[in-house]
């Protein structure tokens, strides 16, 4: 309590959004938009997201199925093919414009500079080559080490994502290993090139309970060990608690709401951040009935004017059915897009 | 009145290992997968059993077994107090229909060819001959009970949204009328908003209609919000069993303890429990012997290698198998 009190006198924890903090930001993601362009109508999958990730920070991007998170990952990586189209905003590296960039130039950012780890180990993870090779040539690509050396820095990776033996299981094939095992392999193939920027796109969904949290620790040593900034995809809560500095929810192609972590657990301002943190079981105490949130997620095919959270949501009123609502900085830690909070 | 008056459905000493077969002559055994390894618990009439445990521990299995999916290799399973591997082929039938489940997955489990109305009276028309006015009825009648439209009978799985179709999957496995309710992961593939609707749901029907649940989750908090009493199972084996609530106030398999802390609360102030488990589970095909945990255990001790623990009453309804007292 006193901690608090005292870091409340100082001023906000936060950097303020002065030279200093332009320094420190590493990724500036400014209304992105993506839309897929397909014979049923244009799918608006991201439709203009916005946000600031600096160095050292993780950053949580939460939001239901379909919401757009996976989509918005892809973009800043230029990785979007058709039907699909990033159809405006910027995404600045470092100030520079990675959409301005051509092919080749992504291609080496990708994989030196932003990383990318996927939910599936065994999607990104080849069958037929040894996992040695495979975090060899992560390595080997991006680095320009060979022979030795780069035999070393591979056992010097594996064993920094917690491999037993490294050098022993170089040879092994990704199918003789476990699925918490393969996850550490793809965190290690996308770590050995000290990126600035790691996207992890819902990395722990197919592992079990317990080795989801050796995992994310072990995320979290290699995060203040490198230095890496990080989006963090997640539909759980209780992973966004764990393991993020700031969070956005995203809700229909478009961030409803962003605050620091403990703000949003603790003054979620959106009805839907709101309705959902209350939706969820608890795990002390004992309740009968949930609340709930009715009605389904919409599609993203011709999602009707106004707040796209409006027929779910028990606030609205006439003026939520007709326009979307303004985001509101309601502090210089927590944005909005509620009609409720302007 | 005994006390096991009010148990429903009862495991006994449930196995079921599946052969490992080598090469290509056929019947060549190479080892055994103990899937499920000598189970028991009992479920009371009208509650929810819920039933924890990492991947491949046998979770699935148990329930196949209680759906006379997949033969014991060893061991009986009574409901009503019969043993149900002994009875005609007419009571066989009546406990197919007394028993009835919800997987996780409503596309898989669904046939996409099929109607609404044939895909809910399918348990119902397997069992018995009914006339086809009674059937649609029964089926528009299911579908009010979880809160579907009567007149979604004619449209087909695909042009329901993935959670929507978990309400069909719940809908059909209520059209015979059962008693139990196997639920495997029923809410692990929707989305967060529509999780809350659908343990409500359940919970409401469980209260009106009296039916007993198996619950098979691997998320803690649903295990916790449905069940009266709860197992943990690993590789096979069921290390602790009994009230939910004590348990989760006072596990003392430290697995279990191990398992509760690795559970993420969706709650930044919670104090965060660091016993994390190290290691992974073990492979079914050659389990540890002793006490299965033990080379993930930190309080193991010799004996834990050589001896297997039995389950062991540690409160008026809580069982653990562990060589050591460790309660909380
Ligand atoms: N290739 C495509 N063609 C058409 N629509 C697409 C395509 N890829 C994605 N979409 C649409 O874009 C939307 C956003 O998808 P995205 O994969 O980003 O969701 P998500 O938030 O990552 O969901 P999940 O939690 O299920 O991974 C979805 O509605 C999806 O249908
Ligand atoms: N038909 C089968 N033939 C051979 N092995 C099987 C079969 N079905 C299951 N197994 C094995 O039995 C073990 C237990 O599987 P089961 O599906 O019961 O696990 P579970 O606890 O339901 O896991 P999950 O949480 O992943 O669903 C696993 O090792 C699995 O590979
Ligand atoms: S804008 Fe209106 S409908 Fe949307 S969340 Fe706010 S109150 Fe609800
Ligand atoms: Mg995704
Ligand atoms: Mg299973």
């Amino acid at each position: 309590m006193v901690k608090q009190e005292n870091s409340e006198r100082l001023g906000p924890i936060e950097p303020s959004p002065s030279s200093s903090s332009t320094e420190r930001t590493v990724l500036n993601v400014n209304d992105l938009r993506t839309y897929f362009f397909t014979r049923e109508g244009v799918v608006k999958a991201v439709d203009g997201v916005s946000f600031l990730l600096r160095k050292d920070e993780t950053i949580g991007l939460v939001g239901e199925s379909g919401c757009g998170k996976t989509v918005t990952c892809l973009s800043i990586l230029g990785l979007i093919s058709r039907p699909g189209r990033i159809v405006g905003g910027n995404v600045l590296l470092d100030g520079k414009d990675l959409l301005k960039k051509s092919e080749r130039e992504m291609a080496h950012i990708r994989g030196r500079r932003i990383t990318m780890i996927l939910q599936d180990p065994m999607t990104s993870l080849n069958p037929v080559f040894t996992i040695g090779n495979q975090v060899a040539e992560a390595i080997g690509i991006h680095q320009r080490v060979r022979g030795r050396r780069l035999w070393e820095k591979t056992v010097e990776i594996l064993g920094l994502v917690r491999i037993p033996s490294p050098e022993m299981r170089l040879g092994d094939y990704p199918h003789q290993m476990s699925g918490g095992m393969r996850q550490r392999v793809v965190g290690a193939a996308a770590l050995s090139c000290r990126p600035e920027v790691l996207i992890a796109d819902e990395p722990t969904t197919s592992l079990d309970v317990t080795i989801q949290a050796q995992y994310l620790n072990l995320l979290k040593e290699v995060q203040n060990q490198l230095h890496v900034a990080m989006i963090f995809v997640t539909h759980d809560f209780g992973i966004v608690a764990k393991m993020c500095d700031r969070v956005a929810v995203m809700y229909a192609g478009k961030i409803v709401e962003s605050a620091r972590m403990r703000e949003l657990f603790h003054n979620p301002l959106h009805p839907y951040t709101a309705a959902l943190l209350k939706s969820l079981p608890k795990l002390e105490g004992r309740q009968e009935w949930l609340t709930t949130i009715e009605g389904q997620p919409p599609s993203l095919l011709n999602l009707p004017p106004g707040c796209s959270f409006a027929p779910r949501c028990r606030q609205v009123d006439d003026h939520c059915l007709e326009e979307y609502p303004p985001s509101v900085i309601v502090s210089e830690t927590h944005t909005v897009s509620c009609w409720r909070a302007v | 009145m005994l006390s096991t008056s009010n148990i429903l459905l009862e495991a006994k000493n449930l196995r079921k290992h599946f052969p490992i077969t080598k090469g290509f002559i056929r019947g060549r055994v190479a080892g055994w997968i103990r899937a499920v390894d000598g189970v028991s618990f009992s479920v009371n009439r009208g509650e929810t059993f819920g039933l924890v445990g990492e991947s491949g521990c046998g979770k699935t299995t148990t329930a196949k077994l209680i759906l006379l999916l997949e033969e014991p290799t060893s061991g009986s399973i009574l409901f009503g107090g019969e043993d149900i591997l002994a009875l005609s082929e007419t009571r066989l039938k009546e406990y197919s229909k007394s028993v009835q489940a919800v997987f996780q997955d409503p596309y898989g489990s669904l046939d996409p060819r099929m109607k609404v109305a044939n895909i809910i009276s399918e348990p119902l028309v397997v069992s018995q001959a009914l006339p086809r006015k009674a059937v649609i009825e029964r089926v528009k009648q299911v579908l009010l009970e979880v809160g579907l439209e009567p007149k979604s009978i004619n449209r087909f799985p695909h042009q329901f949204s993935g959670g929507q179709r978990q309400w069909i999957a719940v809908a059909r496995a209520l059209a015979s009328e059962p008693k139990v309710i196997i639920l495997d992961e029923p809410v692990s593939a929707l989305d967060v908003s529509i999780r809350a609707q659908l343990m409500n749901l359940l919970k409401a029907i469980q209260e009106r209609l009296g039916l007993t649940y198996l619950l098979i989750a691997h998320d803690l908090a649903v295990v916790k919000h449905m069940s009266n009493c709860m197992g943990v199972m690993y590789v096979g084996r069921l290390v602790e069993h009994g009230d939910a609530d004590e348990i989760y106030q006072h596990p003392c398999h430290p697995y279990t303890v191990g398992l509760l802390s690795a559970a993420l609360p969706a709650n930044p102030d919670a104090p965060s429990a660091e016993i994390i488990l190290s290691g992974e589970v073990p492979s079914p095909i050659n389990p540890p012997p002793g006490c299965r945990f033990h080379p993930r255990c930190s309080h193991a001790k010799g004996i834990c290698s050589e001896k297997e623990p039995v389950l062991r009453k540690v409160a008026a309804n809580h069982f653990v198998a562990c060589h050591f007292d460790l309660g909380g």
